[in-house]
């Protein structure tokens, strides 16, 4: 089992390196979608075990991340008039090269940290995981003007914490696992609402045109 | 249980009311009966001192017991203004500002009875959630701004605040045990955490509930927000939510004093303290917008509080003392705000002078206002802030005494220049003629407000004062 759940995380990773290079706003939301499905698998796998709590986070997980957010996005995409992410603040490559350097730093950190052991499963490599996937949502969401690619960057942020959550599964007890889950589920959904008005109000998604508030 | 359960339900209840409700005109009626049940359930459970729910999930705490009490004041008073302020708005559909007013106020006490790490932080985000639609009540692109702007980053900063709260989970798992996230179980638990781990949740949760309460530099949605939200929104946010938040921090600071880390976590707040006031004596000199200008007045005493906080001792009664202070002067400051906005057509300085002629009351009410909000007795915050500056004297701090003293005195100065220039002179003959003029509805509300802080400024009840003790004795540790 904890061999199946780190080659899962290292699919995490390659995600988020393909996230920071691509451009098309369709194929961002499918990685997304497919890391939500992929991070679905997680709590069985790195608890040994299908005990009841980790079906339903994974369930709700696997029905939130995987399916309901990534159609909301695909919905609002498609009242938008744009498909890519075009002049991002930071180059794609650029993106890349840093993604890259974040991951190997999250490595490193989590090799130095002190961890608790976790029932034999791969905890450094969850906890290199999540840091890497944190600082790939912060990366998009600093680093892309379009509205709709912050709020997916937003979502790999929360993925990236989830994955730190997971070692916490067995404390925390499963309501607020998924009340987590419904916060983040609303929180996508009032953004999409919020994106919608930008886009007809503005003609564009732009965030850089929001600058009219200032000192 | 049954009175937890009420407090928080009544207003969700009161918001699905709202929204089935037909008739425009008459819903906004609604919110001030839902406040008053809300403020009658409150007040029993602050006398009953209620048992904790089964599991200990629900539960009043004494610095809470505070926060419930303002909260709920704080609401019933702003609701009798929203009646007002809404017959004058006819022209917008207010079914969702109404519902999302009311499920902003059960969230808030949603956080005040949760007595879970995790809990808490889920009910903080649907604060932050239930706040985005009444931001954006005006529906133009300022308030659509505004809103993004507010979502994304209070969005980003409760993420962080949640990895605090896994970070703090973890600290507990790494002492082994069977670990718990209730706060008395951290608190009990805390001297075995792993230090680093203790220290990385700290930090984070400060940045996270930092970004909630608006200290700076995690500030830069308040000005934008507070600027374009209606006045009862931006008395809500600025006297209640703010006040949640901190109740939050106190908590963890609570955890982290348990665990001997009080000299790690007391200094970070003292110096984000400072920071606030200090960003926000930089912004308030010369502000245009009146708006704005009370945004940044947030910060600064956002700032106090974290101060207080982290001074420790008798620092932290002032900060809970003045957090009451805080909120009840902020409704006033909003409102009346609100007022001349409204009076003028205008928040910017050059449209609006002489409000003391065009709304006597509104105007009065806002210069009062602001010599209270700046800490001039015979107000509420004269004695809070007093009680700062006179815990880091007696800690023999004297640098950050002087700091703290100076930043006041230069807020001071700035409002000053701002506030006298609105309510004084003539108004110019160019500006608005809006039909806008006080009225009992309007101005009332504020005046109550207004009272209030003179009360507790003048003659503080020992009820209120007790409970102020108890609150930082419990954060203290002194118990």
């Amino acid at each position: 089992m904890a061999a199946a759940g780190a080659a899962v995380l290292v699919l995490v990773l390659l995600q988020n390196l393909f996230l920071l290079g691509a451009s098309r706003l369709r194929t961002i939301i499918y990685v997304v979608a497919a890391q939500g499905v992929v991070l679905s698998t997680l709590p069985a796998l790195l608890h040994g075990g299908l005990g009841g709590q980790e079906i339903v986070v994974g369930a709700v997980t696997l029905f939130l991340k995987g399916v309901v957010i990534p159609r909301m996005l695909i919905r609002a995409l498609a009242d938008l008039p744009i498909r890519r992410e075009v002049e991002p603040l930071v180059g794609f490559k650029t993106c890349l090269g840093l993604g890259a350097i974040a991951t190997s730093g999250s490595i490193y950190l989590a090799t130095i940290l002190p961890l608790a052991p976790l029932g034999g499963g791969p905890e450094h490599m969850v906890v290199a995981t999540s840091f890497a996937t944190m600082l790939t949502g912060f990366l998009l969401l600093t680093t892309r003007v379009k509205a709709l690619t912050q709020v997916l960057g937003y979502l790999v942020l929360e993925n990236g914490i989830y994955i730190f959550g997971l070692l916490l599964l067995k404390t925390t007890t499963f309501l607020v696992e998924v009340g987590v889950l419904l916060d983040l589920f609303v929180a996508i959904f009032v953004m999409g609402i919020i994106i919608n008005h930008i886009s007809r109000e503005f003609t564009s998604v732009n965030t850089e045109r929001l600058a009219t508030l200032k000192d | 249980m049954v009175l937890a359960l009420l407090n928080i339900l009544v207003p969700v209840i009161g918001a699905l009311v709202a929204l089935a409700w037909r008739s425009e005109r008459s819903r906004p009626l609604w919110l001030p009966v839902v406040a008053a049940v809300h403020l009658a359930v409150t007040i029993s459970a602050v006398v009953a001192h209620p048992q904790p729910s089964a599991g200990r999930w629900l539960m009043l705490d004494p610095p809470g017991r505070l926060v419930l009490l303002l909260v709920s004041t704080l609401f019933a008073v702003v609701s009798v203004y929203g009646v007002g302020y809404l017959r004058e708005r006819f022209e917008r559909p207010n079914r969702i500002f109404c519902a999302c007013l009311m499920l902003f106020l059960g969230m808030m006490t949603f956080i005040v009875w949760a007595h879970h790490l995790g809990l808490m932080w889920v009910a903080l985000e649907a604060t932050t959630l239930s706040a985005g639609p009444l931001l954006y009540f005006n529906r133009n692109a300022r308030s659509l701004e505004a809103t993004w702007k507010y979502l994304m980053v209070g969005s980003v900063g409760i993420a962080l605040a949640l990895l605090g709260s896994f970070f703090l989970g973890y600290a507990a798992v790494q002492a082994g045990g069977e670990p718990s996230l209730l706060f008395d179980d951290l608190v009990r638990n805390a001297p075995g955490f792993s230090k680093p781990w203790l220290q990385a949740a700290f930090v984070l949760l400060v940045v996270g509930y930092g970004t909630k309460m608006g200290l700076a530099p995690m500030h830069t949605w308040k000005p934008d927000a507070y600027g374009e939200a209606p006045g009862i929104v931006g008395a809500l946010m600025a006297g209640a939510l703010t006040s949640c938040a901190f109740l939050a921090l106190s908590r963890v600071f609570h955890v982290l004093t348990a665990a001997g880390e009080g000299a790690f976590a007391g200094p970070i707040l003292v110096v984000l303290g400072l920071f606030s006031m200090a960003v926000a004596s930089v912004f308030t000199v010369r502000q245009r917008d009146l708006k704005r200008m009370l945004a940044y007045s947030s910060v600064e005493h956002m700032g106090i509080l974290a101060f207080g906080l982290g001074l420790g001792g008798s620092g932290i009664f002032g900060a809970f003392l003045h957090m009451l202070n805080n909120g009840i002067i902020k409704g006033v400051m909003f409102l009346s705000a609100g007022n001349i906005h409204r009076a003028y057509d205008s928040k910017y300085v050059e449209d609006v002078s002489g409000a003391l002629r065009r709304v006597p009351w509104s105007g009065a009410l806002f210069l009062a206002g602001f010599f209270a909000v700046t800490g001039s007795p015979p107000f509420g915050p004269f004695v809070s802030e007093l009680s700062i500056l006179n815990a880091a004297m007696e800690q023999h701090r004297w640098g950050v005494a002087a700091a703290m003293l100076g930043l006041l005195l230069v807020v001071f100065m700035g409002m000053g220049v701002t506030v006298l220039g609105v309510v004084q002179g003539e108004a110019a003959p160019s500006s608005s003629q809006s039909r806008f003029r006080d009225g009992v509805l309007n101005t009332l509300p504020a005046l109550v407000l207004l009272a209030m802080s003179f009360g507790m400024g003048v003659a503080m009840p020992d009820a209120i004062q007790s409970m102020v003790r108890e609150a930082a004795d419990y954060v203290g540790g002194r118990r």
